[in-house]
């Protein structure tokens, strides 16, 4: 395979790469920028207005079901109608437009080229593309709350019937917007993907091989493929659905021949392999921080690569474990239950290795490494509270219930919030050349860990004596009264974690402009992004560098520094395990 | 290599050897647990169906086995990250975790977890064998009819059959006898509903187009709520309903009053399922009982 630094002919190639680029204008910079790291920095800032909308739309319904029927500060009195777009915005939003574009588009955009020390994506005019549909999806959904009869109500899985008929949903419009600003957004992860993947098979810096590249860049890699596998069927089922709504066809219409179950399949072929779309990327960030922070070699690197990979195979053939007792064949169960238990074991093995990178190590808790440390102790408790789902008999009970709004909160919050912000607070020098406060970010991190803790607990315990989900009012129901002290628990612990991450935001944008300067390694890190001036310039490096070792090589015997850049051309009595770590 | 050293392996070893003795001593014990009965979610919700025990049991199961090795890995994330701060003079130690003796430390809990996987399927899918797929030999049938946003039961009546003058319609309670095995047809008008009973740990969605069966026996007597467990429209959070569960003397003397009603001319006139049209506004003209709130200006004003 070609290991050449390929100098791809782009919008900026006759430019050259060194300096002398002429200031290009707000329009050139902003709006029709080809440079991956603005738009992985539209792409973030994006997902960040985002999970602030989808962030006021928790704290507005989690009030309505704390204080029933009263009007909640900043909102008013929430109706049913209103209470059911809450809730689906909130789950679409948090997931494709916050997940998504902060997790794989944003760090991958920013990363890749730079990790793998080239200057820019591959096509870097696709990249702009895609990040102008997802704007316009994002547009689009966040539209659909202003249009007559409300933004979908359906929930994000949005079911058929309910979704493919207005006189059911009531939302004519808003969920005809709904499906077309997802479909939006595939259309533009696949964009994306597509140049994330042939940036990570081409452009690699010279010398470097596959398994020198950083296990963050695999994960992106892997989870675009991994997208692009899986999204087929969805978008032809989005088209389907789009057509029930509008053309009058009867793709989901049992009354026209038509099937609600297949909408399902067709979701969760996507929904569940998606899932691990944003995992892998957090795993990735998470491998690379600890890596640093514990000055430690990761302990078996192509092993996790391996479990990556496996995992996401696995993840094509577990899909209908959502849909256990939604009218499958029951018999069908006991393949998916066999397959979706069989998915935690290269999960698990994954999270032992991260936990053993922590054996020998020397770890400094940084606010980057405490989060890191943090998704491993949250995703495990993510983890293992699947499994009562993936157990069939288990699910008859638990399925619906807020034990499972508490489980996939404990995946996905540290996916797309803990993860996330270990990479923006390790990034951030890099990102925009000055270092973030550590103080507050402590604060920010003690103050969000614990706060998330104490509003998902209870809501496990809800689950569990009966609390089903998406549920305006539960005074409806006698059994279910008892709980309301929990409901209310979860509510205050709620406005806490909002509360602190103001403390985040304002470590974030006055970082941005007063925050002490940094300089191009702040972290003594290997890999080749740290070699790039901090903020990098347009073209990132001043000269390209050539790689001579994977980029995990820390406290490498007998060297005076713990760490060993990947570019660093040594030298003399280099030890062998730096050749050992290359064999193939 | 520096790695070859044994004092990283040996901690490992021990700390994997006590892992999987806990664990075994944790799992014999659920075993005792689940062998001896009912132990589980029943002190806040009542176990209401013959198969109510045996989901909180295998919840139990998993609970304990989920919970040793969730406690035994943050256990030893913890301790890791005490044991190696960063101390003044101490460096990391280069180990690579790629030869065979290294990824033992990890390969060892891996190779536990697919057995603990093993048996929690094995018990996972014999629970839900006896309650979804194979079913006791039914006494009685009932025909639960969802829609937007309502449910309808259809009980047999004197005669023990479905279909027939005598057939008792009620909304929004679902009568039956204590101890008796039910066979239960799910439908549903317009959306997905989720028929969802807590006490009995059951739960099936409705399709329309589709009649689904399934069964229970009720063990416990007294009123419990029904849910629709499936986000079906703007009415969804109400769509409560009420399961009676009643003695066989509060069954004849039901019965006996349902049938005052229908010579009384009182009673719900039965609609076969088949001709219930698919089409919300026709289901609202031409179905509904009066009196009931379904429109959702009603729901709205709440």
């Amino acid at each position: 395979m070609s290991v050449q630094h390929v100098d791809t002919s782009h919008a900026h190639g006759s430019h050259g790469h060194h300096a002398g680029h002429h200031d290009p204008g707000f329009v050139q910079k902003y709006l029709w920028s080809t440079d991956h790291k603005m738009i992985g920095m539209q792409y973030m800032f994006t997902g960040m207005v985002m999970a602030l909308i989808g962030g006021f739309a928790v704290y507005v319904f989690r009030m309505q079901l704390a204080f029933p029927g009263e009007a909640v500060p900043l909102f008013g009195r929430v109706s049913a109608a209103q209470y059911n777009s809450l809730v689906t915005m909130h789950g679409s939003i948090m997931i494709f437009w916050v997940a998504m574009p902060v997790l794989l588009a944003g760090f991958g955009n920013f990363l890749i080229p730079l990790m793998l020390g080239c200057d820019d994506m591959v096509f870097p005019r696709v990249n702009r593309l895609s990040y102008q549909i997802f704007l316009l999806s994002a547009v689009i959904l966040v539209a659909s709350f202003f249009v007559p009869g409300g933004a979908f109500g359906g929930a994000w899985t949005a079911y058929p019937p309910l979704s493919a008929n207005s006189n059911y949903s009531m939302t004519p419009w808003g969920s005809t917007l709904w499906v077309v600003a997802v479909a939006l957004e595939f259309v533009a992860f696949l964009l994306g993907g597509i140049n994330f993947i042939t940036t990570a098979m081409n452009s690699r810096a010279p010398g470097m091989r596959m398994f020198d590249v950083p296990i963050v860049v695999w994960m992106i890699a892997l989870a675009s493929i991994l997208f692009m596998a899986s999204v087929g069927p969805l978008i032809a089922g989005a088209v389907m659905l789009l057509f029930d709504q509008n053309l009058g066809t009867g793709f989901f219409d049992p009354s026209r021949g038509g099937d609600p179950v297949l909408w399902q399949h067709l979701f969760w072929f996507f929904g569940h392999p998606e899932v691990y779309v944003v995992l892998l990327p957090a795993m990735g960030i998470v491998a690379d921080v600890m890596a640093v922070f514990a000055r430690k070699k990761l302990f078996a690197y192509r092993t996790i690569i391996y479990t990556a990979v496996a995992t996401g195979v696995i993840s094509f053939f577990v899909w209908a474990h959502h849909q256990f007792i939604a009218g499958i064949d029951p018999r069908m169960a006991s393949l998916f239950s066999v397959t979706t238990l069989i998915i935690s074991v290269p999960i698990a093995e994954m999270v032992f290795v991260y936990i053993a990178t922590l054996y020998g190590g020397s770890i400094s808790l940084t606010t980057p490494m405490l989060w890191a440390l943090a998704f491993v102790a949250e995703f495990l408790i993510g983890g293992v509270t699947g499994i009562f789902l993936g157990a069939a008999g288990a699910d008859i009970y638990f399925h619906d219930t807020y034990f499972v709004t508490a489980h996939f909160h404990y995946t996905f919050f540290p996916i797309a919030f803990i993860a996330a912000f270990s990479g923006i607070t390790y990034w951030f020098p890099k990102m925009f050349g000055r270092m973030m406060n550590e103080t507050l970010g402590k604060v920010h991190f003690w103050g969000t860990i614990f706060s998330f803790n104490v509003i998902f607990i209870p809501l496990f315990l809800t689950g569990s004596a009966g609390d089903h989900r998406r549920i305006y009012d539960y005074s409806q129901f006698a059994d279910l009264a008892h709980l309301q002290p929990l409901r209310t628990l979860a509510t205050m612990a709620l406005l806490v974690m909002i509360a602190f991450q103001f403390v985040f935001l304002w470590n974030f944008i006055y970082s941005l402009f007063r925050g002490p300067v940094a300089e191009a390694n702040p972290w003594k890190a290997n890999t080749l992004e740290w070699l790039a001036p901090s903020p990098p310039p347009h073209g990132n490096f001043a000269e390209f560098p050539t790689v001579y070792r994977g980029p995990y090589e820390y406290s490498v015997p007998g060297r005076a520094t713990d760490y060993w850049p990947q570019h660093l051309a040594d030298d003399a009595e280099g030890p062998k395990s730096s050749t050992s770590s290359r064999s193939s | 290599m520096a790695s070859t050293e044994n004092d990283p392996l040996k901690i490992g070893r021990k700390v994997f050897l006590w892992t999987v003795l806990g664990a075994a001593v944790f799992v014999a014990s659920a075993w005792l647990l689940v062998s001896r009965g009912s132990l589980m979610a029943s002190w806040y919700l009542a176990q209401g169906s013959t198969y109510a025990a045996d989901i909180d049991n295998l919840v139990l199961l998993i609970g304990i086995i989920v919970g040793v090795w969730l406690l035994a890995a943050e256990l030893v994330l913890f301790w890791l990250i005490f044991r190696f701060r960063a101390r003044k003079g101490v460096a990391g130690q280069y180990i690579a975790g790629e030869d065979k003796r290294e990824k033992r430390w990890v390969s060892y809990p891996h190779y536990a977890v697919l057995a603990f996987d093993v048996v929690i399927l094995v018990f996972a899918l014999r629970v839900w064998n006896d309650i979804k797929v194979t079913a006791p030999a039914t006494e009685e049938t009932v025909r639960i009819v969802a829609q937007q946003w309502a449910w309808t039961f259809i009980h047999e009546g004197p005669d023990g059959k479905l279909d027939t003058p005598d057939d008792i319609r009620t909304v929004e309670d679902l009568y039956v006898q204590v101890n008796k095995v039910y066979r239960f047809e799910l439908h549903s008008r317009d959306v997905l509903h989720s028929f969802s009973v807590p006490v009995f740990r059951l739960k099936q969605d409705a399709i329309p187009g589709r009649m689904i069966s399934g069964w229970f026996t009720p063990t416990v007597t007294g009123t419990f709520d029904i849910q629709c467990a499936e986000i079906c429209g703007l009415g969804h959070g109400y769509m409560p309903a009420h399961l009676h569960v009643q003695t066989p003397a509060e069954r004849t003397a039901w019965l006996r009053d349902r049938e005052a009603d229908r010579f009384a001319g009182r009673a719900i006139p039965p609609t076969p399922v088949a001709l219930v049209p698919a089409r919300p506004e026709a289901v609202v003209a031409a179905d509904h009982p009066a009196g009931h709130a379904l429109a959702p200006a009603g729901v709205e004003g709440r």
